[in-house]
This record gives C-alpha cells, structure tokens and sequence, in this order.
C-alpha cells in the first residue's frame, strides 16, 4: 500500500467528499419526501383512483400515490446522475453545489405540501390538492393536456412570430423615415398601452376562426411594442456611425441594414422580452375568453368542474413552458448581442 | 495612386443654440499637393475638423468651392478615406470586420478580402481580429479605424486627431506607423492635431488656424530632412517658432517634453 499522497490527489479526494456531501444533501429533501408519504398516516378520506398502464402485453396496475412516489423517485435519480456527472465537469460543480439547497427545499416543500394537501388536508380543498393528484391529471388526460399544450404552442407562434416580424418591420421604418416617425409614432405611443386583448371584441366579430382572432391579438401586443422599441433603437444610432459608414462607401441599404439594425439590436430584444410576457398574457386570457382548445381553455374547462388538480397541473406545464421559451429568447440574445458581452451585464 | 486638393475662399457659418452666427470657417484657401502630408494644427473652435469634414464631403460650405483633382467634391466618397476622432467603429463588428467593411459596402469583398490580412498586419493587430471594439484599447481602436480607412485605397486620407486620447507612447509609435504607411502608398495625407511636435515630425507643410472666425493664419513649410529627430535643435527651433505664433514662446521657455 502507498499511503503517501501527492498534494493533488489530497485535493481531488476532497474534492470528490464534498461533492458527494453535496449529492446526499440535495437528495435528502426527497427522501424526507418518500419517507413523509409512505410513513406518514393517511388521515383526511382521500380515494386513490387506480390506472392501469398497457405497456406491450403486460398491464400494470397502480393509484396514484404510487405515481408520486415514482416521480420522486426519478428526481432523485435524475439529480444523484447529474451530481455524479459534475464531478468529472469541472465547471458543472459550482452551479450544481449551489443549487443543493433549493433542491432540498423544494423536497421538503414537496413533503410538507403532501402532508398539508392530501394526508390530513389542512389545506382547503379542492382548491389546494396535494402534489399526487396533480400527477393524477397528467395520467388520467395526458394526451388531451398534451393536445391542449399543442394548441397554445401553435397560437404563440403563429402570433409572437408575425407580431416580431412586423414590429420589427414598421420600427425599422418609423425609425429611418421622418415623415412615417412623424405620422405612425404617436398612434403607436397611444395604441401601444393599450391592453392587446381589449381588441377581443373586434377580434371576435372581424377574423373567420376565433383562432385567427386569437393570433390576431397575439400580434398587435407583440407588434406594437417591439415596433415601438425597434424605432427608438433606430433614431438612437449616433450620427457618427452613419457618417463612418458613408465614408467608407456605404449607401442608404448598406447603412439600414448594417448600421441602423446592428445599432438597434438591444432594444429589439428589449422589446422582444416585454413583447413575449404580455403575449403569454394575452394567450392565455384569449383562450380562455373563446378558444376550442390551448392550456387557457384547459383551466376554464377544468375550473367548472371544479377540478382544481387539472387547473394546478396546467399551471405547472405553464410555468415550464413559458420559462423554456423565455429561455430560448435568452438564447438567441445572447448569440445575436455577444459583441455587448462585457459592456452590459447580459 | 494620390490626389490634389484645391479649397478656394470657403466660407462655412453655423449657428449656435442661442441662434448667434459662427463663423467657422471664413474666407480659407488651401492647395494641397498631391502625395503631400499636411498637417492643420490649432487651437479647439478654430475650425479645425469643419474643414476636414469639407474635404470629406461630409458637409458643404455656404460660399466658395473644393475640388479633388480638379473635380468639385459632391459627397463623401470612398477614395477619400476619413478617420474620426475616436469612437467610430461599428461595436458591433470584430476588429476584422470593422475592416472589411468598406469592402463589403463597396461590393469588392470577394476580389479583395485577402487585403484584410494585409492590413490587420500592418497596423499590429494579428490575434486581435476576432475581438470586440470594447474589447481592445484606445490606441488599437484607433488603428483599426485607420486601417478601415486604408483598406479602401483611398487617394487622399483625412485624419482628425486620430491620436488625441492615446497616451504619448502609443502616439509615438502610431505616427511612426503612418508615416511608414504614407511612404509606402505615397496617399495624400491630412492630418489635423492639436500637438505641435506631432506637426512637425510628420507633415511636410503646417497650417496653422486661429479662431473666431475660424481661418488659415499662417503656414510653415518644415523642411527638415527625413527621419526627424524629436529632439533636434532645428525640430526645436521650429517648435519655438510654432509657439511663439501663439504668444506661447513666453510662457514656455523649456521644450514640455522630449520623446
Ligand atoms: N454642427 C455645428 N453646429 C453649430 N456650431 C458648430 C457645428 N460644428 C462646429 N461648430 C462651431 O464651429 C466652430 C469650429 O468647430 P470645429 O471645426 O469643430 O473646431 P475644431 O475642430 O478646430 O475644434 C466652433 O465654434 C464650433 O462650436
Ligand atoms: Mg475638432
């Protein structure tokens, strides 16, 4: 046995323990999680359904409960394999040791809501089910949730994209020619502050399908914002860049496009991030307000049921939805702005 | 390739924000040769960068004519490179791409990208030509700017104290640089600066112009041999001479500094 160890090696063993201190403590939150809901007596008179699942010939059958436990489950195994994995990435191990906490919490949340929400139900009910009925929506009508996501995806990117699209368009021509500034801004300020879904009624009665209505509103909220920041972003452009770019032989196109664009580019995407949060507001109210389907038209549909569990669940496909794409905005931001990456905090 | 520069009794009159007249520039003649390195020295509000931006074509004048190569100047035009004071690069293009640009503006990307190279060499920025303007200093934002100028060829190149906020050193070395540039392509050069030992090390003729209104004093041919010595007793000479146009002669018995 070599008991002498190079500096090195000592510091990678450490290394390792405390990753490894980190793994157990973030998963300990669902473990306290399992341990709530397999031990803890269940008090208040909930019925738990039972599914039966069709994998291949098999048929499996099981309640609900049985569902959570999985799920918690697997997020102890998806952050176990991910806290193994930043082991080995260097960079991963910072981010992952700071996020242990949360995670813990959120396992505890988890444990004190399934208490609170289904074992003695001090929660008021239904308003306020416990974490296993929400994944009771998903298996009782996870193809129509699945169709109704579907839906609202569909609605945001027909409108978002043609509300960028065309705002991005009439602000490129407010901001370069004075006489379109000076006869469409000051509509734009007016119009702009208005709240997009109280076109509905115009909608409704002026567009075939109420999902064109639907688009319709989508548009106007993205178009009139981003249109209002991309002129701005335009008018702002220093004199000087268009002068450096005359000398150099640039023409009235070269200049639009290479100057006057690139310059407003951050304010684009400032609009483009304002534009996309009341867009989601306005999606969701207009599906609610007269949509066949979309996640909105869930909750009303689930709401006169009084099936708060399937309002929650589709609430929390929301959230993640809605953080994706926001995400993906921050994305191209970040690939389109790089050449501000140390000027601004991105 | 290098052009002449012909400016005959401008007049260039502004108006300030209390609606008073400027006379910026008043009743300026100029001849400049061609392939000549001409220096605009004076003191701010002397109408020092009105002219420039004359020649540029970047603004016209009330009364009078400019003509490049005989021809009248319309508008700015590529073969007349201009480089500002600082501050004009595209931020939002690499340091090579802030030098191709005139290329591509001017359609000639494809014929004459290897040009790039050439000049991103030339001016020391190899290594550098994929950062950010705010990513590199003043005096190399500066180069690249002169750079983006000379990619397009330009017959004459119009400089508005293109060195004003970089550090004595880097100034130095930058000067060094476009006299070497200026040997080598022979381009007409005019080079406003508010710094006298700038004027002479460089120019072959120094115009001097005093404000309110704005107009050409005095011009001094500098004929000392090439390369010059900072600290010559004839560059010192000159220096003296300059100063005591200004009535600084007095105030200042000792050269500032020798470089
Ligand atoms: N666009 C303008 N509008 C009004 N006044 C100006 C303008 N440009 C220059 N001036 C005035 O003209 C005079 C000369 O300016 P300028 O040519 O910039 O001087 P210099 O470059 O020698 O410092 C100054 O008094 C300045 O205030
Ligand atoms: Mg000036």
């Amino acid at each position: 046995m070599i008991t002498l160890k190079t500096v090195k090696q000592k510091k990678n063993d450490l290394n390792i323990k405390f990753m490894l201190l980190k793994i157990l403590f973030t998963i300990s939150g669902f473990i306290v999680a399992i341990l709530v809901n397999v031990l803890f007596p269940q008090k208040a008179d909930v019925t738990f359904k039972i599914y039966t699942l069709n994998i291949l010939n098999l048929r499996i059958a099981f309640d609900i409960n049985s569902a959570y436990i999985v799920v918690l489950v697997a997020l102890i195994l998806i952050y176990a394999i991910s806290g193994i994995r930043s082991i080995f990435q260097k960079d991963k191990r910072k981010l992952y040791a700071k996020n242990a906490a949360f995670r813990f919490a959120l396992g505890i949340a988890l444990a004190i809501w399934d208490i609170g929400g289904t074992k003695i139900q001090i929660f008021a009910q239904p308003f306020f089910p416990g974490p296993a009925q929400i994944i009771e929506a998903y298996i009782a009508e996870g193809s129509y949730i699945v169709q109704n996501t579907l839906y609202s995806i569909r609605l945001y990117l027909a409108g978002f994209s043609c509300g960028v699209l065309l705002g991005v368009g009439t602000g490129i021509l407010i901001g370069w020619f004075p006489k379109v500034y000076y006869w469409v801004f000051p509509v734009l300020k007016i119009t702009g502050v208005v709240p997009a879904v109280a076109w509905m009624p115009f909608a409704l009665t002026l567009f075939p399908t109420s999902f064109s209505a639907a688009v319709f509103l989508i548009v106007i909220c993205a178009w009139f914002q981003i249109a209002f920041l991309t002129a701005q972003g335009i008018q702002s452009t220093p004199k000087q860049s268009y002068e450096a770019a005359t000398v150099l032989g640039g023409g009235q196109i070269n200049q639009i496009l290479h100057v006057a664009i690139p310059h407003a580019m951050p304010d684009i995407f400032t609009g483009i991030g304002s534009a996309n949060a009341m867009a989601f507001t306005t999606l969701v109210m207009s599906e609610m307000l007269g949509q066949p389907g979309g996640l909105g038209y869930y909750i009303n549909q689930s709401k006169v049921w009084s099936a708060y569990y399937k309002v929650l669940a589709a609430i929390v496909i929301m959230a993640v939805l809605f953080s994706f794409i926001n995400f993906l905005i921050g994305l191209i931001r970040k690939r389109v702005l790089r050449w501000q990456q140390g000027v601004i905090k991105v | 390739m290098k052009s002449s520069i012909s400016i005959s009794n401008v007049n260039r009159i502004y108006k300030d924000s209390d609606g008073n007249r400027v006379e910026a520039l008043k009743d300026v003649d100029l001849e400049i040769k061609s392939g000549e390195f001409i220096s605009i020295i004076g003191p701010s509000g002397c109408g020092k960068t009105t002219l420039l931006r004359l020649i540029a074509g970047l603004d016209k004048p009330q009364t009078g004519q400019l003509f490049i190569d005989g021809a009248p100047i319309t508008g700015a035009d590529p073969s007349r490179g201009y480089v500002f004071q600082q501050g004009s690069l595209f931020p939002w293009l690499s340091v090579r791409n802030n030098i191709a640009y005139g290329l591509r503006a001017r359609n000639v990307y494809r014929s004459k990208k290897e040009n790039i190279e050439n000049y991103i060499e030339l001016v020391g920025l190899k290594g550098f030509e994929k950062s950010y303007p705010h990513q590199i200093s003043g005096g190399m934002a500066q180069r690249v700017a002169i750079a983006r100028a000379l990619i397009n060829e330009p017959k004459a190149l119009l400089l508005d104290e293109p060195m004003g906020a970089l550090d004595s050193f880097t100034r130095a070395a930058l000067q060094d640089k476009l006299l070497e540039l200026w040997k080598k392509d022979g381009t007409t050069i005019v080079l406003v600066t508010h710094d006298i030992d700038e004027a002479i090390y460089l120019s072959d003729r120094i115009v001097i112009m005093t404000p309110r209104p704005g107009k050409i004093s005095k011009i001094i041919d500098v004929n000392l041999s090439r390369p010059r010595q900072r600290g010559s007793v004839s560059f010192l000479e000159m220096r003296r001479q300059i100063l005591e146009f200004f009535e600084l002669a007095q105030a200042i018995p000792q050269p500032e500094y020798n470089i």
